[in-house]
């Protein structure tokens, strides 16, 4: 006997990330979605953003780790609004899921806010699979991770709207080309804006900020 | 490495699915669609399967897995074709706007149960 289903399996997912968007448009926030591989500094270009953006823009921030409030205690210093999910309670999940960010929206309070911004958990694979209800992902890709990644991790890029590249101070003292790690980006996901800047020493940055005032300009009409 | 989180939604989608009337139903197949572009290891998925199945109609049953070509169109040029690597750039017109048309999917197509004895 067969029984025809024709399901998504990702679906309750899915459902989920259609409450959050819904949640999001009433609140009239706009969402990034930020993913990286371990290590690429998303924290760090997140606090520069932060504090250029603030006060004038209006900015939370949900960080998702398996385990510690490290990130959560840098980002709270620049004054944004933060709050941390741990996943490490939940079974240690690889990526945060619809559900989990929405709970930790409502509970950030989202009344206030112009952008809001989920740090996700560092992991180039995962993550890429769960939508959360964002209205735009950006990936952070570090040159000191090789030129190489964006072949090797193509979904990652696919689904990015926006890419970084971070750490370009360090360029001088690596073996790396610029070029062909934009152009490999650019190969996966061709036309996708890419920002090469440093988030230690700030180079970079206006584009990068510009992009995000624009899209939150194009959602909620709030001119910033 | 989410294979079990995926394995978990798969069980409950097929358990949900199989009728309250059929006495002590097994399933013996799971159809399923993986795109090849979506984060899905099979081995792994049917190993999260076999694990969680334990003790349940869908214990033993079979995972078929259809793979899904990625294939993608260009909005500049209007061609479509197969992408086989890593590489989305428009072959035809070298600057287009891509856009996916298959190869994510995560699908739950049908399941096969055993006849009753």
């Amino acid at each position: 006997m067969e029984i025809k289903i024709q399901k998504k399996v990702l679906e309750a997912n899915e459902t989920e990330a259609e409450k959050s968007r819904k949640f999001f448009r009433q609140k009239n926030v706009f969402v990034l979605n930020m993913m990286s591989s371990p290590g690429s500094g998303k924290t760090e270009t997140l606090c520069k953003t932060l504090t250029r953006l603030m006060p004038k823009v209006r900015v939370g921030v949900i960080v998702g780790d398996i385990c510690t409030t490290n990130d959560a205690d840098r980002l709270v210093k620049t004054g944004a609004r933060v709050t941390q999910i741990n996943t490490e309670q939940f079974g240690g999940d690889c990526h945060l899921s619809a559900s989990l960010v929405l709970d930790s929206a409502q509970k950030l309070g989202c009344d206030d806010l112009d952008l809001l911004i989920v740090e996700n958990i560092g992991n180039l694979v995962c993550p890429a699979e769960f939508d959360i209800g964002e209205d735009a992902r950006a990936v952070v890709l570090s040159v000191t991770e090789g030129e190489d990644k964006p072949l090797k991790y193509p979904l990652m890029f696919r689904v990015a709207d926006v890419a970084i590249l971070n750490k370009i101070d360090l360029l001088p003292y690596l073996d790396v080309d610029r070029e062909l790690a934009v152009g490999n980006m650019q190969k996966v996901h061709p036309r996708m804006p890419v920002f090469e800047m440093s988030a230690k020493t700030e180079e970079g940055y206006e584009p990068w900020l510009d992009w995000l005032k624009i899209k939150v300009f194009e959602k909620t009409g709030k001119g910033l | 490495m989410h294979e079990m989180g995926i394995a978990e939604q798969l069980v409950k989608i097929a358990l949900d699915a199989i009728p309250k009337d059929i006495q002590n139903p097994r399933v013996e197949t799971v159809h399923l669609k993986i795109g090849k572009l979506a984060s899905v290891v099979e081995q792994s998925l049917t190993f999260c399967f076999e694990i969680i199945t334990k003790d349940t109609p869908l214990e033993k049953a079979r995972l078929h897995i259809e793979s899904v070509p990625v294939r993608v169109h260009c909005k500049s040029c209007d061609q479509s074709w197969e992408v086989t690597g890593p590489v989305f750039q428009c072959p035809f017109c070298e600057d287009g706007d891509v856009e996916m048309i298959s190869g994510r999917e995560i699908e739950i197509i049908s399941l096969e149960l055993e006849d009753a004895p």
